[in-house]
């Protein structure tokens, strides 16, 4: 973190001597183009000196690896309990702060863009969870949006309300945000994710306070920062037990907003177990006309009914606005499986340094997607093993087998290690 | 992942990947379905050939789903795949897979016709289609036909469902062709999910008829098409104790397990539960919306 601080230092200095330069009409337009891309950044300089784009693949994939690696074994656990029913709520710093221009266009439309991604994304990974938003402007917070589960409807809120202008205070977002978060029920995962882009809070009270009743409330509180390393932000998610963490750069601010998507272990006794009563409507028959409760408008066909009192309903997963029933359809369960049934991460193979030796065991292909596991020389280049199945993998597929599909083709493929781990 | 946001033209070229079901219990037994297996390979060789013929730059992709394995049988895209030798490299190979697949069978491993492995083949298909898209920008359109007639397995559902979902990220549709007598859960919910076709047609003699008709059309022609519509797909789920298909029932707010009645504790994942919510979620929402509204 303190590395990340010392850049992000270097960075803005560097950032006030380009304004200067800029005042004085020092750089030229060409000139710029390569100031602001840092292209010199991209390259590294192998062992006989000469210069090398930066082998991005492999590194992303190292990355990817270690993440992957922190997640498993923070999961070790004979079970794994997630917390998969969350209710969160994004705090956006709209004030002064949010206007600078480090992030271009500047840092308010970049944490608009990354939220909107991440509310997709959130709703993709968490299909029973109910997001809100709320935005910090002239020392207030306010209330965007409730908590809810239509993604439009938050982006759409969002967007219309992109303009930034004085003080930020945490104290402020954090009692509001509080005060919702105590109402929902006990099985629900509180969370708070708050963008900060300010270097102050500027508060009406003892925000220590504020603090203690977030912990006391059992509301898991992480916070992005936009500008430096903040005191006060690292004690609320220590406190609170959420993360803290401060953006580099755009691509950087997207991983860390991303990161927040998949569902956190649950905490026992952040959230109780419980059973939670929800209907599984049927599609109504096509053609018949009826007032939807949620738009309020005569619609014909389609839309689900609510099982125990027969309003209409447009989308699914909602909660009934007659009866308040949660209503959902089987595929937004199964689509949250995944995170109970994660499968294990594959193993790197170790390549033999010598020409000769026993790497002509190894598999031509990858067993996913055919890729040839050679390279022109006909050396294996860098690939992965199931420890289930022993069958062999690319890199991209590794990822896009880990990230995206959640099963492994090999284990799949293979009926006697399916019984097997089904025993 | 990044989302992949296919660029429709006219001009489409079609990534076709075709999931033959090679389950020999299927194929053998008497009244499940009405078509020898030579019979049916003659049709799905024709149609290939015509979906090859249809577009120069179109691809197909052949993978054989069988009860013990699954593999890649049949690649036009691959070195060596002569046009005139199509239909003896694609014999050849699956031969040499069901051959391969009856190795790997245990004795005492089926009773009835068993499932085949409808998840592998659907994952594999999946990671081909990925290496397509990360081959560049002028990739073409993939879509996956499953020419399916074994019976679901209920133990691959979650793996089922997760391919399901991944293909509906990647804007992949999933078409359906039932061989057999049964209609297939698992395909009609993976045909609605992605947008693609389902179709269990009643004559299979005439099946290349069939398969010409409805999915030899590239993704953009569909759109001018009248292809058979979406069946009603029953979304509701069945509970985990009695198997019973429920209106409304409780979740175990940590596994998501669905029970038909309050239980004391979850049988799947062992969480102790406590008071039943039935109305407490409603009444703080009511309180939760009184000051705004």
């Amino acid at each position: 973190m303190n590395n990340g601080d010392g850049r992000r230092l270097n960075r803005e200095e560097e950032e006030e001597d380009e304004e200067d330069d800029e005042n004085g009409r020092g750089l030229d337009a060409w000139e710029r183009a390569y100031a602001d891309d840092r292209s010199w950044e991209s390259l590294q300089e192998d062992e006989s000196g000469l210069l090398r784009p930066i082998d991005n693949k492999t590194l992303y994939h190292a990355q990817y690896r270690r993440r992957l690696r922190s997640l498993s074994s923070a999961s070790t656990g004979a079970r794994i309990q997630k917390g998969l029913i969350r209710y969160l709520y994004i705090v956006i710093d709209l004030s002064k702060a949010a206007s600078e221009m480090d992030f271009k266009p500047s840092r308010m439309v970049v944490v608009a863009k990354q939220i909107e991604a991440f509310i997709r994304e959130f709703f993709d990974q968490n299909p029973l969870s109910q997001i809100g938003l709320v935005i910090i402007k002239d020392g207030v917070a306010q209330c965007l949006t409730d908590l809810g589960g239509s993604p439009e409807s938050h982006v759409k809120a969002l967007m219309g309300k992109l303009e930034c202008s004085g003080d930020s205070s945490l104290q402020n977002a954090l009692d509001l945000v509080c005060d919702y978060l105590c109402q929902i029920p006990s099985y629900g995962h509180r969370e708070v994710l708050i963008l900060y882009s300010a270097l102050s809070t500027c508060d009406p009270g003892d925000i220590m306070e504020t603090i203690q009743k977030c912990k006391k409330s059992k509301i898991r509180c992480s916070v992005i920062g936009l500008s430096a390393e903040i005191f006060i932000c690292k004690y609320i998610c220590q406190e609170t037990g959420g993360l803290y963490s401060v953006a580099l750069d755009e691509s950087h601010l997207k991983e860390l907003v991303l990161e927040h998507a998949p569902p956190p272990p649950a905490i026992a006794e952040f959230a109780i177990a419980n059973l939670i009563r929800m209907g599984f409507p049927q599609r109504a028959a096509e053609g018949v006309i009826s007032i939807c409760s949620c738009h309020k408008e005569a619609k014909v066909g389609g839309g689900y009914t609510c099982p125990r009192c027969k309003a209409r309903v447009c989308e699914l997963p909602t909660e009934c606005r007659i009866c308040g029933l949660t209503l959902v359809s089987s595929p937004h369960l199964a689509r949250s499986f995944h995170h109970l049934f994660p499968i294990t991460p594959f193993d790197d193979v170790s390549l033999p340094s010598l020409p000769i030796g026993p790497h002509h065991m190894l598999p031509k292909n990858c067993f996913g997607c055919q890729q040839s596991l050679r390279d022109p020389g006909n050396k294996p280049i860098p690939c992965v093993f199931c420890p289930k199945c022993k069958q062999h993998f690319c890199l991209d597929c590794d990822i896009y087998i880990h990230e995206s599909l959640h099963n492994c083709p090999g284990c799949e493929s293979f009926r006697q290690s399916k019984s097997v781990s089904a025993t | 992942m990044t989302p992949v946001q296919p660029k429709l033209s006219t001009d489409d070229v079609s990534l076709l990947m075709v999931l033959i079901d090679t389950n020999p219990f299927f194929w053998s037994a008497e009244n499940t379905t009405s078509i020898l297996f030579s019979k049916f390979l003659a049709h799905v060789v024709a149609f290939l050939n015509s979906v090859l013929l249809l577009n120069q730059l179109n691809q197909v992709v052949v993978i054989a789903t069988g009860i013990n394995t699954c593999d890649y049988v049949y690649d036009s895209a691959a070195a060596g795949a002569l046009p005139n030798q199509r239909a003896e490299s694609l014999l050849q190979k699956l031969v040499e897979f069901v051959v391969k697949d009856e190795q790997l069978a245990k004795e005492d491993s089926v009773d009835g016709i068993g499932s085949s492995l409808l998840s592998g083949s659907l994952s594999m298909a999946l990671c081909y289609i990925q290496r397509v898209f990360r081959s560049g920008p002028h990739h073409p359109q993939p879509r996956i036909l499953c020419l399916h007639g074994s019976p679901d397995g209920p133990e691959q559902y979650v793996a089922i469902m997760n391919a399901i979902f991944s293909a509906q990220r990647s804007m992949v549709p999933i078409d359906s062709c039932l061989l057999g007598a049964q209609h297939s859960a698992f395909l009609q919910q993976a045909s609605y999910i992605t947008g693609g076709v389902y179709l269990k047609p009643q004559q299979l003699d005439g099946l290349f008829q069939y398969l010409s008709t409805v999915f030899a059309s590239d993704l953009y022609s569909r759109n001018f098409l009248q292809l058979p519509k979406p069946v009603g797909v029953d979304f509701r789920a069945s509970c985990f104790c009695h198997k019973n298909t429920i209106d409304m029932g409780y979740i175990c707010s940590v596994c998501l397990s669905i029970f038909c009645k309050h239980h004391k504790n979850c049988s799947t994942c062992g969480s102790v539960f406590g008071q039943a919510q039935t109305n407490a979620p409603s009444t703080s929402n009511q309180k939760r919306k009184t000051p705004e509204t």
